[in-house]
């Protein structure tokens, strides 16, 4: 297949005709190891990307997807191994370098600078001759950009911009770059549906281009959905690739985990619904003057989950936030608390935090960066318990027995992986500080668990838990409320799902027998016009 | 009253062309995400070894050119600053120490330095005078400053007053419009960005904080040999110029043209209490002079105050300011 392709490298163009030829590989990575500590983060891995395709990297939790890529985009650099770009051995000792021979990673965590603009960004660090000239970026910029229909104002500031909007400045920082090896690190995650599919029809674009793409994701049906080819993961060690043509979700996630796991969900039948909150014209503002909770009314009752549904950042935190007492309402608002064995209703709002929580409204709340709210990094198991019973006891000194047994039965029931109840939970993996998290808002015994973004960045096997967790609680009565991100799992497990877009509620529906593109249609709907890519 | 006023302005643009200096090399400083709080130090050992350079040059010498002089003692004052923000910037950046313990422990040394060896020089007096380098530094501009008031307020000052306006501009082009200018930017703001994005953070690191050292450095070269008229002694002045050059980097919000205006209105705030009688009739007492001398952190704690109740993203500190960067951290 002949094309006629322009290069710009180091300052020249070159123009030449170019072979390209579908399926070669691009990258080939050989017997890669890479230690951090005493932890192998990658051992002995060997696989291949091709020009012209896309290909899956698949893997639990903690399994070295993203250490692999951060080796390429040079990040890490690996201890053992060799990698070889288009034939030839390289070793890729900086991100530069990396730029240098084509490689441009799309991480996690955006890599932008909130105050620069969307140009700015994209020129950072970039070594073009000439007079540093603002007006040709921007235009390179509009280039690439109706090249691939993005939508990008080059002189528009970051921190202005919506989550998918940052997400397609990275591409197009990547593209600007000339990068023709293209690895994005869970690009979905924090997308509505209908932004996905249209980065997929982006990557589809750039295949048909001849670039190589891996894409990093934990939600199966888009791996089915978008990739050629899928390469498996597992503990750190590369289990194998396969034809996505021949994938299945459950022969992927049986490569993934290493054994049999039911991907089945159970919902009971609500039983024993009783009123436990009653939420009327919740109105939230925030620092800016910005309306956050817009007339918020619905019922929250015991016995049955109740899913929020968003994009993130549309006031999910404000809400729960509201009900636990942390966050100011408006005049007007009004939370009402249905306690068990009582008659009348509680008013919450104007309540201390610590009332309601003693009232039996427990809150776990996972933010991006998991230990940011609710765990003390740097203190153990024990010590973590501790500060939900800081008032317990008379003593002048802590006591520490109580906390230690329950972190002892948290360990075991949930299966927390730690060498002791008293090593700092920094050193634990995500999903574990996340057991952890959860697992002592449950052990209070709650009567409304609120719980925000419990499986946020977790491999299956740990939701999977979490899930079961919830629906335990359920069971036993409780009134859960549950925020979560994957619109497949809310409707898997939830038995009503209110969705929000924007700080408003823009509808309730049932969790069996609703669609992910009905709720994905309500994620995005909203008075005022939103700038939906 | 016309004189009052001009004497006080002449003496705010002096004074504020000391701070000026070390604010400038902080602002670069601080760009690259190292808060180095050893300004004062640094600009102790800039004073130091400017002024032991072009006072050793002038006592060794029949006939002390000038311009040697001036030479001798920039090139020293700069080279020692900037060996300061070296050893800092090894201290944070390699080592990766706590920047601002780090920072103190600069300002001791500094100073100790200074005075240890400045001891050397005052041979057990109580200040001593390098009179050549003083009238080189404080050279008027010929026929321009003869023109009355405007010649005494605008044309009147030794050569750094204008080299500190000068390099004001300079740096917000350098910062503003300049490639290299934006990397050191993204390296405050985000070095795992910057790093990302294939700028070499450490190298960004240690330019900015050893040039911006250095330019602090001048700073107290221009304390000793223009605005103490070239007499060095055993005073701890030097220390309260610098952090107030650490406020007034605060106060400028980290832009280096509000430098000039903030610089010299520190200046008017500080020489406030010595023209108020005059001025409006206010006496005070010898004890409230002090007092009088907070203006300028009073006016830094006000503009703090508005800045983070207005919340302007680009009014703000750079964000990784004071932050360690290491680029396999987990």
């Amino acid at each position: 297949m002949g094309q006629i392709c322009i290069f710009y490298k180091k300052g020249h163009f070159y123009q030449s005709k170019v072979t390209v030829k579908i399926m070669e590989d691009a990258i080939r990575l050989v017997n890669i190891t890479k230690k951090f500590g005493s932890v192998v983060a990658n051992k002995d891995i060997s696989m291949s990307i091709r020009r012209g395709e896309i290909l899956s990297l698949l893997g639990e939790n903690g399994s070295g997807k993203t250490t692999l890529m951060n080796i390429l985009s040079g990040i890490y650099y690996q201890d053992e191994g060799q990698i070889y770009v288009n034939g030839k051995e390289v070793a890729i000792r900086t991100p530069g370098e990396a730029f240098d021979l084509g490689i441009g990673m799309i991480h996690q965590h955006f890599k932008l600078v909130d105050v620069f603009t969307a140009a700015e960004n994209i020129v950072l660090g970039l070594h073009e001759p000439g007079k540093f000239n603002m007006k040709a970026v921007h235009d390179k910029v509009r280039a690439i950009c109706e090249k691939y229909g993005f939508n990008i104002e080059p002189d528009q500031k970051v921190y202005e911009m919506t989550v998918a909007e940052k997400q397609t400045l990275e591409i197009v920082k990547v593209l600007y770059r000339g990068a023709d090896i293209l690895i994005l690190d869970e690009p979905t995650a924090v997308l509505t549906p209908q932004e996905t599919q249209k980065l997929f029809t982006v990557m589809r674009e750039m295949k048909k281009d001849g670039k190589a793409i891996v894409i990093i994701t934990h939600k199966l049906h888009e791996v089915l959905d978008v990739s050629d080819r899928v390469s498996i993961l597992r503990r750190g060690e590369y289990v194998g690739t396969v034809e996505t043509k021949d994938a299945t979700e459950l022969s992927l996630t049986e490569m993934m985990v290493g054994q049999k796991v039911s991907l089945d969900l159970s919902r009971s039948e609500p039983k024993n619904r009783v009123k436990r909150l009653e939420i009327k014209n919740l109105n939230v503002v925030n620092k800016d003057g910005v309306k956050v909770l817009k007339d918020i009314s619905f019922d929250a009752y015991g016995g049955e989950i109740l899913g929020i549904a968003g994009i993130s950042g549309c006031g999910q935190k404000e809400l729960l936030e509201s009900i636990a007492g942390l966050q100011l309402t408006c005049e007007g608002s009004s939370v009402e608390y249905f306690a068990p064995e009582e008659e009348s209703p509680r008013q919450l709002i104007g309540l201390s935090p610590k009332k309601i929580k003693n009232l039996g409204v427990a809150l776990s709340f996972v933010p991006e960066d998991r230990l940011g709210m609710g765990l003390v990094g740097s203190m153990g198991m024990t010590g973590n318990m501790m500060l939900k019973s800081y008032e317990k006891g008379k003593s002048f000194f802590t006591e520490r027995n109580d906390p230690k047994q329950l972190a002892e039965k948290i360990k075991d029931s949930l299966g927390v992986v730690t060498p002791s109840v008293n090593t700092p939970v920094s050193r634990l993996s995500g999903g574990n500080v996340q057991k952890i998290l959860v697992g002592r808002e449950i052990a209070a015994n709650p009567t409304v668990l609120m719980t925000a973004y419990a499986v946020r960045g977790l491999d299956i096997h740990t939701s999977y838990m979490i899930y079961n967790l919830l629906e335990e609680q359920k069971k036993k009565g409780v009134a859960v409320i549950y925020v979560g991100e994957d619109l497949d799992v809310l409707t898997a497990i939830c038995d009503r799902i209110l969705v929000l877009c924007g700080g408003e509620m823009t509808g309730i529906v049932n969790g069996p027998g609703s669609t992910k593109e009905q709720i994905g249609l309500l994620m995005t709907k909203s008075n005022k016009e939103r700038n939906v890519k | 009253m016309t004189e009052t006023i001009i004497a006080w302005i002449f003496r705010a643009v002096q004074f504020g062309t000391i701070i000026m200096f070390g604010s400038m090399g902080e602002i670069i400083s601080e760009k690259a995400g190292n808060l180095n709080l050893g300004v004062p130090g640094i600009m102790y050992l800039g004073a130091f070894a400017g002024f032991a350079s072009a006072y050793g040059y002038e006592t060794s010498v029949e006939n002390p050119s000038r311009l040697i002089c001036i030479l001798l003692a920039l090139i020293a004052a700069f080279a020692a600053a900037a060996i300061g923000g070296l050893i800092y910037c090894f201290l944070t950046t390699t080592l990766r120490a706590n920047q601002n313990v780090t920072g103190l422990a600069l300002t001791t040394f500094g100073m100790g330095v200074a005075n240890f060896f400045g001891a050397y020089m005052l041979e057990g007096e109580v200040y001593t005078a390098a009179p050549v380098s003083n009238s080189a530094f404080q050279a008027k501009i010929p026929f321009l400053s003869n023109i009355p008031i405007i010649g005494n307020v605008l044309f009147s000052y030794g050569f750094l007053v204008y080299g500190a306006i000068i390099l004001a501009i300079i740096l917000h082009i350098f910062l503003n419009k300049t490639r290299a200018g934006l990397n050191l930017r993204a390296v405050g703001e985000n070095p795992a960005t910057a790093d990302a994005a294939g700028i070499n953070v450490t190298k960004y690191k240690y330019l900015a904080t050893t040039i911006g050292a250095g330019i602090s450095g001048i700073g107290g070269l221009y304390y000793v040999l223009d605005y103490n008229n070239g007499i060095w002694a055993t005073t701890g002045q030097i220390e309260a110029l610098g952090w107030l050059a650490v406020a007034l980097v605060i106060f400028t919000t980290w832009k280096p043209l509000n430098v000039i205006w903030g610089a010299y209105l520190f200046g008017l705030l500080y020489w406030f209490y010595n023209f108020m009688p005059t001025l409006f009739g206010i006496t005070n007492a010898e004890r409230t002079t002090s007092l009088y001398q907070m203006l300028p952190y009073l006016v830094t704690i006000a503009v703090l105050i508005a800045v983070s109740i207005r919340k302007k993203k680009e009014s703000q500190p750079p964000a990784a300011l004071g932050l360690p960067y290491f680029r396999e951290e987990r």
